[in-house]
C-alpha cells in the first residue's frame, strides 16, 4: 500500500512539476513577445519550415479523410436514401474535429519532432549556452519565433487541409458516386458556413500552443547527450499527441457553446 | 607578459553541489584586467564548472561571484544578458550555431547588440575572420569546418564585439600539435590586440607555458597552487609535480 502510495505522490509531483514548468515557460514566452525584441528574421525562416514545409501532409491529410469519410459515410446514408447530405456532413466533420486535429496530430508529428530534436541538439552541444553567453535569452530566439510562425501558420494549414478534404469529398460523392451535384452543393451551404471555418482554425491555435510550448520544453531539457536527445523528440511528439486529443475534447464543448452547429 | 589592473573577476568562497557531488568547496579567486590566467587540474575537478559559474550559466551553491563590481549571483536570467556581454567564451567544441554560416556565427554578437548590416560590420567580420586564418571560409558551414578550424571561428565569434574578458574552455583539447600552437598564438595575440582580459582552462602544459601571466591548480574542489608559470613548473609540491609531469601514481 505504502509503494502504491509513493508512486502515486511520485506522480503527482511529476505532473504537477511538469506543468509548472510549462507554465514558467508560457511566462518567459509572454515576456519575449511583449518586452523582447521580435527575431523577424528567424519567424521567416521557421515560416517556410513549418507552413511552406508541411504542404504535402497537410494537403494529403485534407483529402484522405475527406475522401475516406465522404466514402463511409455514402454508403450508410445511400442505404437511407440521403445521398445529398454527404458533402453537409462531411465538411461539417471536416471544419469542426477532422481538419483540426488530424492537421495538428500530423504537425506534432513533424513540427514537434524536428523542434524538439533541433533544440536537444543545441542543448547537448552546448549552443543553447553559447546563445546564452552572448547575452541573448533562448526563449527570445528559440521560442518565441516558433511561436509566432506556428501562430501564423497553423490556422491557414488547417484552413488549407479543411478545403481539401471538402473537395476530395466531392469528387467522391459526385465523381465517383454520382451524387447529384445540385442536391450535394445545396446540402453542403445549407449545414455549414463560416463560423465551421473559424472554429477549425481557432481550435488550431490552441493546437500550435500547444506544440510549440511541448516540444521546445523538451527540447530545452535534454540530457544526456544523443540518447537523451532521441527520448526528448520521442516524448515531444507522444505529449503532444496526446495534449491535442484531450484538449480538443475540452475545446470542442467550449467553441460548440460559443459557436453552436447551425440549425438546418 | 601583460600588465594587471585592477580586479574584473572577484570570487569569494564559492560552492558548487551537483547532485551529491561537491564539485567546488570554497574557491577564493581575483582575476585582474588584463591579466592572462591558466586554470589547470585534473578532469572534473571543476575547472569548466568554475567559468559557466562567472559567467551565470549556472547557479552557485553559496559564495559570491562579483564581476565587474556586479554581484551576479542575486541577477536573475534575463538580468545576467548585459553581464555575459562583457564576457566572450569559447566553448570545448566551439558551439558554433551550426544553422548559421561561420561568417553568419561571427556577425550574430553584432546583430543581436543592436548593430544593422552595413559594410562596416561586414568589414569588422572580415578583419575577425582573417585575424583568425578563415577569411575565406566565411561562407561554410560549421558541419564542413576541421576542428581546429571551427575553434578558431568560435574565438572569432568571441572577440568579434569585442569584450573585456574571454573565457576559454579547453581551446587545445583534441588537437595536434601544431594547431594547438596556432590556437595558443592566436589567444596571445588576441589578448594583446584586444587587451582583454583571459581566462584559460587547460590540461595542456605547453599552453600554459605560451599564454599564462599567473597559473591556478585546482584540486578536490580546491586551490592547490597558484603563482607564476615558473613557480609552477619549479614547484616542489609532489601533486603539483605529479601534474605537470604528468605522472599515474602506480597504486591508482
Amino acid at each position: 500500500m505504502s509503494t502504491f502510495l509513493s508512486w502515486l505522490g511520485g506522480l503527482v509531483l511529476r505532473f504537477v512539476s511538469y506543468f509548472g514548468a510549462l507554465a514558467v515557460l508560457t511566462g518567459e514566452l509572454t515576456y519575449s513577445l511583449f518586452r523582447s525584441r521580435i527575431r523577424w528574421a528567424e519567424v521567416g525562416r521557421q515560416l517556410v519550415s513549418i507552413g511552406f514545409g508541411s504542404q504535402i501532409q497537410v494537403i494529403v491529410t485534407g483529402a484522405a479523410t475527406g475522401a475516406v469519410f465522404a466514402a463511409q459515410v455514402y454508403y450508410k446514408f445511400n442505404q437511407l436514401g440521403l445521398d445529398s447530405l454527404v458533402g453537409g456532413i462531411v465538411a461539417l466533420a471536416m471544419c469542426r474535429e477532422l481538419g483540426p486535429v488530424l492537421t495538428a496530430l500530423m504537425l506534432a508529428g513533424r513540427i514537434g519532432a524536428t523542434m524538439a530534436a533541433e533544440i536537444g541538439t543545441m542543448k547537448v552541444t552546448e549552443q543553447v549556452d553559447a546563445l546564452r553567453s552572448l547575452g541573448v535569452h533562448p526563449v527570445d530566439y528559440l521560442v518565441a519565433p516558433r511561436f509566432l510562425a506556428m501562430l501564423f501558420s497553423v490556422p491557414l494549414l488547417i484552413g488549407e487541409s479543411i478545403r481539401f478534404g471538402i473537395g476530395a469529398a466531392r469528387l467522391m460523392a459526385v465523381g465517383v458516386y454520382n451524387v447529384p451535384e445540385a442536391f450535394y452543393n445545396d446540402q453542403l451551404y445549407k449545414n455549414v458556413d463560416h463560423i465551421d471555418v473559424i472554429f477549425g482554425m481557432t481550435k488550431g491555435l490552441a493546437y500550435g500552443y500547444i506544440i510549440v510550448i511541448m516540444a521546445c520544453h523538451q527540447g530545452l531539457t535534454v540530457r544526456q547527450g544523443a540518447v537523451g536527445v532521441g527520448r526528448g523528440t520521442t516524448a515531444a511528439v507522444f505529449y503532444t499527441s496526446m495534449a491535442i486529443l484531450i484538449a480538443n475534447f475540452f475545446l470542442s464543448l467550449l467553441l460548440n457553446y460559443i459557436w453552436p452547429i447551425a440549425a438546418t | 607578459m601583460s600588465t594587471a589592473g585592477p580586479p574584473f573577476i572577484s570570487v569569494r568562497n564559492l560552492h558548487k553541489q551537483i547532485g551529491d557531488q561537491q564539485i567546488l568547496r570554497g574557491i577564493n579567486l581575483t582575476i585582474r584586467e588584463g591579466e592572462n590566467l591558466v586554470i589547470i587540474g585534473g578532469s572534473g575537478t571543476g575547472k569548466s564548472v568554475f567559468l559557466k559559474l562567472v559567467m551565470g550559466l549556472i547557479p552557485a551553491t553559496s559564495g559570491s561571484i562579483i564581476v565587474d563590481n556586479t554581484e551576479i549571483t542575486t541577477l536573475n536570467e534575463r538580468q545576467l544578458g548585459p553581464h555575459r556581454r562583457k564576457i566572450g567564451m569559447l566553448f570545448q567544441d566551439g558551439a558554433l550555431f551550426d544553422s548559421l554560416t561561420v561568417a553568419e556565427n561571427v556577425a550574430f554578437p553584432l546583430r543581436e547588440s543592436g548593430m544593422k548590416d552595413s559594410p562596416d560590420m561586414h568589414s569588422r567580420i572580415h578583419e575577425v575572420l582573417a585575424a583568425v586564418g578563415l577569411a575565406d571560409h566565411g561562407h561554410k558551414l560549421p558541419a564542413a569546418l576541421s576542428g581546429g578550424m571551427r575553434k578558431r571561428a568560435a574565438l572569432a565569434r568571441a572577440v568579434v564585439s569585442r569584450p573585456r574578458c574571454i573565457f576559454y574552455d579547453e581551446p587545445t583539447a583534441g588537437l595536434d600539435p601544431i594547431v594547438s600552437d596556432s590556437i595558443d598564438r592566436l589567444i596571445r595575440r588576441t589578448q594583446l590586440h584586444y587587451r582583454c582580459t583571459s581566462v584559460v582552462v587547460t590540461h595542456d602544459m605547453r599552453s600554459v607555458r605560451s599564454v599564462a601571466d599567473r597559473v591556478v591548480y585546482f584540486r578536490e574542489g580546491l586551490i592547490h597552487f597558484e603563482g607564476s608559470p615558473d613557480q609552477l613548473f619549479s614547484s616542489t609540491d609532489p601533486l603539483v609535480r605529479q601534474f605537470v609531469e604528468g605522472h599515474c601514481d602506480e597504486d591508482e
